[in-house]
Order: structure tokens, then C-alpha cells, then sequence
């Protein structure tokens, strides 16, 4: 097939652009493709549980949250941030098994409404509790002892990793059992039951996956700026900016939240610093647009008819 | 020989009307059961309380095991496939993966390449292999009714809850089906179908169950029952029904 061949050749160029950018001097440059990078990572998070499953979670805020709280959390107790970096993937991801088993029992509307609440709670819970969280103060990091380039090239490295990792954990679903599963629970969770699947299981185990890669995007992006507060890292619109991602480019496929999150980048970066005031605006007609013109994503839209 | 399904005392209640009422039944290894009764008799639900979908009262023992309060994938995994009135298909997935989602999650496959491997066989057997590539919902009600067949079947069940399987086929589609349904219970398997299809009850059914108002109010040979006068009346009414015995007795 043809569209074999194109994606193969989009990987390539994708990556030899990611390694190009590596050795940049260029520390703007390199600030910007650490934000790309997160927004990978984040839109193919959210599609294993979005897109996949069909769980419109709206908690990526409330993971990316807590995966910066937890690991400045440490890092400020001396733990090295790679390792606080994986602290910061396993705390959302353990509380996303154990609030998925709840919340997951819960479809549609009222699944997404149940999972911006985790984001609300978490964040007023920030604030509050001063004593660990520093609250309304925010908290300030680590502050690294190096070039301004040489901090620019290792965060967008560290984020370049993780939207690796992302999207290979994505691919990785997607081509198992675990993904076969989700695909079933998305097109009919009631029959999927009846045939014998757990289905509590595989969306709890989805869940996970995607807060943990979401959890890990807050605790780099907090190591990157050495300062944190609640407003900034819960903010409502980093539950919002992966759906239109993922949406974007294709919902449920591996490739697609890749595509949606470069072209939103792009959107962001050009349309929307031209119409500083009114992005927002551009934001809520962008949303409007997607679900009346293209509800299966640009990908899809390209290949028609084929999936995945 | 011992039965595989043991029901004692089921019954299902939905606020105040009472679905199912203390129904008590079994079925044996290769039985082909028929469950009739006029519209709103309660035989979904019955089919619904077996498989775990609807709460209910009441004993039911699958090979010796009480099943009753199980949810319906631990239920499914012991054996027990079901289709619905209202296919209930995996929509823009390939016929094949839909079958091979019954292997996979039943557990009769341990892989999803097994569990393809597998779905092909059976796909081959109910007559939709030349469809197997195509979404689930390009094919037709009657290839849709004959999937979701297929899905129970790749589990390997030792009992499948067929609900309404012939509604809406025409007449060689019937007789395929009819062969399929006898080469199912041929291998040990018991089948309990609903049915509104007399010929297919009377022709194929070794036992039918009647169901009025949630109560059974009959349960035999197909012959000896549909001639009972009490199922007359379920479903054709008090005067029909009298008249029909008057009728026999001259």
C-alpha cells in the first residue's frame, strides 16, 4: 500500500528532524521543539484512553498536575531528575488505577465530567495544603548550574524522549491485545462483556498508561521552569489542548495525535500570536470546526478507510 | 444424566412488575430448548438473567456451579455464549476481528493471532468466510444475525442463548440456520433459543419452554405443548383457545 509507505517515510523525516534539532545552538528553537515534544507525548497519552477506549478524559490537567507536583516534590528532597521524572509518571498512574476503577464505570458525558473533577480537586488540594505544596505560592525548583543552551537541549531531549516513549507505548497498545480490547470497548462495551472481557480491567490499564505519560510531561516541564504553582499546571487547557490534538489528526490511531499535535503547534505558534487577544476565541472555533468537519481527523480523512 | 443448566426460583422484578417469576427449568448436554411466549412474556430476560446482564432471584447452577451474581464476563468465561434480539455487533471492525474478539476474551485463544486463526474456522462453518475483511456493519441483517452467532461459537461454549436469531430471514436462510443450530447441539452443546418461528420451534426444538406473563406455564415436547390448551390461550385468547378444545374433542 502506498500509505505504508508514506508513513514510513513521515517517521523518518520526523525523527532525523527531532535529532536535527538536538544539535541546534539555537535555545529558542530548542525551547519550542521541548514544547512539541510535550504536546506528542501528551495528545498519544490521552489517545490510548481518548481515542482508543473512547473515554473522553478530560484529567490530563489533574495528571500533569500531580506528575509536576510530585516530582519537584522530590527533586526538592535531593532525588536526580530523571528519577523524579519517573516518580512524577508513577504517582498519576497509580491514582489513575485506583480512581479508574470508579470513575471508568461511568460512560460519555458523565465520564468527562467525573474526570475534569479529578483535575478541580486536585488542584484545590494543591493550593490548600500549603504546608507540603507551598499552595498558592507556588513552589520553586532546583535551579541547574549550566549554560542556557545546554538546559534548553537537555529538557527538549528529556521531553523528545518521552514523546519516543509515548508513542511507542501507543503503538504498542495498539498492535496488542490490550489495544484489541480497547477498540471493542469503544465500538461496544456491552458486547465486548457479553464475549467475556473485563472490561473494567483494560480501561483501568489504559487510563494508567495515559496518565503516566502525562504525569511524566508535568514533572519534566516543572524541572524545566524551576518553578510551579497550581493555576499553571492544573490549567484546564492542558485537559483540552490533547483531545484537539488527537482529534485533529485521528482519534485511536498511533500516528494521528502525532499529526495533530505538530499542526496545532503550528496553529498555536503562528495564528495564534498574530491574534494574541482573541486566541481563545480561535481555540473555541477551532473545536466548533473539528466536530462539525472533520469528526474522524485529518489522518482519517487522508486514508479513508483505513484504520490504524 | 446430570442437567447443565439448573434454574430454581428465578425471578426478575423491574419496580413493580414482575419480569420473571419463579421460574424453574433445566437443560441437558446437546438439548435444543425453545423458549416461546407472546411479546412481553419475559424470554430476553430470562436469556438476560442467565447471562449475568439483569439482576435476578433465585438459583442458577452451570456444571454444577452456582453462576447466580457473577457479572457477565466472568459468566461468558464459563461458558456460556449469547446473541442478542438486537445485533450487537463491534460496527467499523472486520467480521473476523468481531469473531475473534469471542475467542480472545472467552479465553478459548490465548492470542490474538490464535484467536483470528480461529475466528476463520468458525466464519468458514456459518458461511461467512467471503465476508470475513468487511466491517460488521456493511453486511446485511442476515449476515449480521449469522456473526453474531459466530462470536458465541468462538468461544467454544457448552451452552448459546440465541435470542430471535431467525427474525427477519427468509426461507433458505432459515433452513441454513436450522442445520447450523442442529450441528451445534451435535456436539454436545446446548442451545436454548427464542423463537417465534413455529416451524422452527416444531421442527427443531427437542423441548420448548412457554412463557406468559413471566411465569412458565408450559414445558415438554413441542408437539404436546403447542397444543395445550393453556398456550392456546397465551397467545390467541380465552375464546380462541376454548374453541380450539371444543373443536379437538368432536
Amino acid at each position: 500500500m502506498t500509505g505504508r509507505r508514506t508513513t514510513a517515510a513521515a517517521w523518518v523525516v520526523a525523527v532525523a528532524a527531532a535529532l536535527a534539532l538536538f544539535v541546534s545552538e539555537d535555545a529558542y528553537a530548542l525551547r519550542l521543539g521541548a514544547l512539541l515534544a510535550m504536546y506528542i507525548a501528551l495528545a498519544s497519552g490521552w489517545n490510548i484512553i481518548g481515542g482508543m477506549a473512547g473515554y473522553p478524559s478530560f484529567a490530563t490537567a489533574a495528571f500533569f498536575g500531580l506528575g509536576a507536583y510530585a516530582g519537584a516534590l522530590v527533586q526538592l528532597k535531593g532525588v536526580p531528575m530523571p528519577l523524579a521524572w519517573l516518580f512524577g509518571a508513577l504517582v498519576p498512574g497509580t491514582l489513575a488505577l485506583v480512581i479508574g476503577w470508579v470513575v471508568l464505570r461511568l460512560r460519555g458525558h458523565y465520564f468527562a465530567i467525573a474526570s475534569l473533577a479529578v483535575a478541580i480537586v486536585l488542584r484545590e488540594l494543591a493550593t490548600n495544603w500549603t504546608g507540603l505544596t507551598g499552595g498558592g505560592m507556588g513552589l520553586n525548583l532546583p535551579v541547574l548550574q549550566s549554560s542556557v543552551i545546554a538546559q534548553a537541549r537537555l529538557f527538549y531531549a528529556a521531553q523528545a524522549m518521552l514523546a519516543a516513549v509515548g508513542v511507542g507505548i501507543s503503538s504498542l497498545v495498539a498492535y496488542s491485545r490490550l489495544g484489541f480490547a480497547l477498540f471493542c470497548v469503544r465500538q461496544n462495551e456491552t458486547a465486548a462483556g457479553m464475549l467475556g472481557l473485563d472490561a473494567r480491567r483494560v480501561k483501568a490499564a489504559a487510563f494508567a498508561l495515559s496518565a503516566a505519560i502525562a504525569g511524566a510531561a508535568g514533572a519534566i516541564h516543572a524541572s524545566s521552569i524551576f518553578y510551579i504553582d497550581p493555576g499553571d499546571v492544573f490549567d484546564v487547557l492542558l485537559a483540552v489542548k490533547p483531545i484537539l490534538m488527537a482529534m485533529l489528526g485521528g482519534a485511536g490511531t498511533v500516528g494521528g495525535p502525532v499529526v495533530g499535535a505538530a499542526v496545532f503547534f503550528l496553529l498555536e505558534q503562528t495564528v495564534w500570536a498574530t491574534f494574541l487577544s482573541v486566541h481563545s476565541g480561535v481555540l473555541g472555533i477551532l473545536v466548533v470546526a473539528l466536530a462539525l468537519f472533520l469528526p474522524q481527523g485529518l489522518l482519517r480523512w487522508m486514508y479513508r478507510g483505513k484504520v490504524a | 444424566m446430570n442437567a447443565l443448566l439448573e434454574v430454581q426460583g428465578l425471578s426478575v422484578r423491574f419496580g413493580g412488575l414482575s419480569a420473571l417469576d419463579d421460574i424453574c427449568m433445566t437443560a441437558e448436554q446437546g438439548e435444543i430448548l425453545g423458549l416461546i411466549g407472546p411479546n412481553g412474556a419475559g424470554k430476553t430476560t430470562f436469556i438476560n438473567a442467565v447471562s449475568g446482564a439483569v439482576k435476578a432471584r433465585g438459583t442458577v447452577r452451570f456444571g454444577g456451579r452456582s453462576i447466580a451474581g457473577l457479572r457477565p464476563y466472568q459468566i461468558a468465561r464459563l461458558g456460556i455464549a449469547r446473541t442478542y434480539q438486537i445485533v450487537q455487533p463491534f460496527p467499523e471492525m472486520s467480521a473476523l476481528d468481531n469473531v475473534a474478539a469471542g475467542a480472545l476474551f472467552s479465553g478459548a485463544t490465548p492470542s490474538l493471532a490464535q484467536a483470528r486463526k480461529r475466528a476463520e474456522a468458525v466464519l468458514e462453518r456459518v458461511g461467512l468466510v467471503r465476508e470475513m475483511r468487511r466491517a460488521a456493519d456493511e453486511l446485511t441483517l442476515a449476515q449480521r444475525k449469522r456473526l453474531e452467532v459466530a462470536k458465541g461459537l468462538a468461544s467454544s461454549p457448552r451452552m448459546l442463548l440465541l435470542d430471535e436469531v431467525n427474525a427477519g430471514l427468509d426461507g433458505t436462510e432459515i433452513d441454513d440456520a436450522l442445520r447450523l443450530i442442529r450441528s451445534i447441539a451435535a456436539e454436545g452443546v446446548v442451545v436454548l433459543l427464542v423463537e417465534h418461528l413455529m416451524r422452527v420451534v416444531s421442527g427443531l426444538c427437542h423441548r420448548v419452554i412457554v412463557l406468559h406473563h413471566g411465569r412458565m406455564i408450559a414445558n415438554g415436547e413441542p408437539a404436546r405443548v403447542l397444543a395445550e390448551e393453556s398456550v392456546i390461550e397465551a397467545y390467541l385468547g380465552r375464546r380462541y383457545a376454548k374453541r380450539s378444545a371444543l373443536a379437538a374433542k368432536a
